[in-house]
């Protein structure tokens, strides 16, 4: 992998994070983005990987009294999406997200699709339609579903709903992609359609997922952060990460003697 | 030697958990049975009730006895200006409590803060819900009757039942939006979605049924309260009609009817049960049964539209 053709999407700077009831998950954390890469985040349970993903859509506003500081710069423009005078909407706008369990809307799968346009105010039902087909062609889901479109989305298996997850988050062209653990809820099969399908999301946009998998890790991400007690232990590229870690707790970690 | 000790000891075990097993199936038996009886007396001691007022009514379920006023002489006495008035009292009901249980509800659940404020209120409209009637009927006397000088009338009849089942439409909106898994909002909210699109294209769709069960069942115990109604002074002899809703001259409704005296089907049911001659109680006993038919309707139209609308939501 050469680095000096790594453009920066987005860093986190000094990031702490405090939940309402003063937990702090998050110890000033550092960390570079690349545009077009897929960062993994890996770690043990409650290491505050999930907390730190969730700070980049500004998840956390839906609950009060939790409480960010510091900065996530977005580029090329420079805006620290965690500015109080930034509004988390936006934000979720130019990022979006896949859950850690499919979690289609009860409603048609062209509507979970749509809906992304629709809240940006699409009403041309042609633009929808030709958005709609686009994104299920770029979750490869389009050839399964593009004859019953009007179905139920819960009438599709658990992997063809985390496609379609996948599928409603590409609809409005976002700038990063977040996967909340992605794969946990899917057999082998699905998990490794939604590992081919992030390797091909890349050439599009920018990818941070969590992930417990190691093994998912090594196979897809570009980069690599360990983390642990919501600091993080160590960031580099996948391919040293898991060959040559520079610290015990990464190695061990890694080829599961602890975590 | 040992081992035919130990197969020995495995043996007089076994009799031992099989007969524990035995003892504890009895205990089950015991309790089965006891709840069977405890469910008979409620089922059975209403099912009695209905035939009794079945089997006394009978003679009286004909079309007649709906068209008719009621009247001194039993035999051609109706239920029309009772049923009529029903329907009205129930639509202002409807028009008042729906929109203002659910709109409650949402801000409580969507948009309140959670302190203690919001707290109070909780427990206060839980408990609201299980104040008498007929202090909604005093307070509705003093407020509609008098305060705002609404008369006797099929408005303050309506706005009262209204408020006695807006706590049951609150917390049943309330009940069915917090079923709404956290996955689903976020996921919502994750698109872009501001707080009232998630509501309107969200919170509100996937709560119908729940909402529409409350709404329902409130409505079918509106349908049966008598004591309110009394104690705003509903007249217990109509012999005439409220002025129709609806008019053949442009604008075509008025509400005229809203402050016309008026009957409901308990009291003009009360009314008769109270007179001596016995002619009267059998059409108070028939119409003690279509009260409870109508409920019935009702409440399974409920049940059903809970289970229409929730086939398609799987979670």
């Amino acid at each position: 992998m050469d680095n000096s053709t790594n453009v920066l999407k987005a860093e986190s700077r000094n990031l702490d994070f405090f939940y309402s009831n003063g937990h702090r998950a998050l110890k000033s954390i550092n960390m570079p983005l690349y545009e077009k890469k897929i960062t993994a985040l890996i770690g043990p349970s409650g290491c505050g990987k999930s907390t730190f993903l969730r700070c980049f859509n500004r998840m956390h506003d839906l609950y009060p009294g939790n409480k960010y500081q510091g900065q996530i710069v977005m580029h090329p423009d420079n805006t620290n999406i965690l500015d109080a005078g930034v509004d988390p909407i936006e934000v979720r706008m130019r990022i979006s997200m896949v859950f850690q369990k499919p979690n289609p809307f009860p409603k048609s799968i062209y509507e979970n699709v749509a809906y992304g346009l629709r809240v940006r105010g699409e009403k041309n039902k042609r633009t929808l339609d030709d958005k709609v087909e686009e994104a299920l062609k770029g979750a490869a889901l389009w050839n399964e579903v593009k004859d019953r479109q009007q179905d139920l989305a819960f009438n599709l298996s658990g992997g063809q709903q985390q496609r379609l997850c996948i599928a409603r988050a590409l609809a409005t062209d976002p700038e990063i992609m977040l996967f909340d653990e992605p794969t946990s809820a899917l057999d082998p099969i699905a998990t490794a359609n939604i590992e081919e399908l992030m390797s091909e999301l890349k050439s599009k946009l920018t990818i941070l997922v969590v992930t417990h998998n190691m093994q998912q890790a090594a196979r897809v991400s570009d980069y690599t952060a360990y983390m642990y007690l919501g600091e993080l232990m160590e960031y580099g590229e996948t391919n040293n990460i898991f060959t040559r870690p520079t610290r015990k707790e990464t190695e061990d970690y890694i080829t599961g003697k602890f975590g | 030697m040992a081992n035919t000790q130990m197969q020995a000891s495995v043996l007089t075990n076994l009799t031992e958990v099989r007969a524990m097993i035995k003892r504890h199936k009895r205990n089950d038996i015991i309790f089965a049975v006891i709840g069977l009886i405890a469910l008979m007396i409620g089922l059975l001691t209403l099912l009695t009730l209905f035939i009794d007022l079945v089997r006394n009514g009978y003679p009286r379920f004909n079309a007649e006895f709906f068209m008719n006023f009621p009247s001194r002489r039993a035999g051609s006495a109706g239920l029309l200006s009772a049923w009529v008035g029903s329907i009205l009292v129930l639509l202002v009901t409807f028009i008042t409590a729906v929109p203002m249980g659910i709109g409650a509800g949402l801000y409580l659940e969507e948009y309140a803060a959670k302190n203690w404020f919001s707290d109070l209120i909780e427990i206060n409209v839980s408990n609201l819900a299980g104040v008498p009637s007929i202090i909604y009927g005093l307070l509705a006397l003093g407020l509609f009757v008098y305060g705002l000088d609404l008369g006797q009338s099929i408005l303050t009849a309506g706005l009262t039942l209204g408020l006695l089942i807006l706590p049951i439409v609150i917390v049943s909106t309330r009940e069915s939006i917090r079923a709404i898994p956290v996955a689903i909002r976020e996921a919502a909210y994750a698109v872009g979605a501001t707080k009232w699109q998630v509501v309107k294209d969200h919170v509100v769709k996937y709560s119908q049924g729940g909402i529409l069960t409350g709404v329902i069942i409130g409505m079918s115990r509106a349908i049966g309260e008598t004591a309110p109604i009394i104690t705003i002074g509903a007249l217990t002899f109509i012999a005439f009609l409220p002025p129709s809703p609806v008019t053949e001259v442009a604008p075509y409704i008025n509400f005229e009817w809203l402050s016309s005296g008026f009957t409901v089907l308990p009291i003009q049911m009360f009314n008769w049960l109270s007179r001596p001659d016995h002619a009267f109680h059998i059409n108070a006993a028939a119409t003690g049964a279509i009260i409870i038919v109508v409920t019935l309707l009702m409440n399974g139209t409920a049940i059903w539209l809970r289970y229409r609308i929730r086939k398609n939501i799987k979670w």
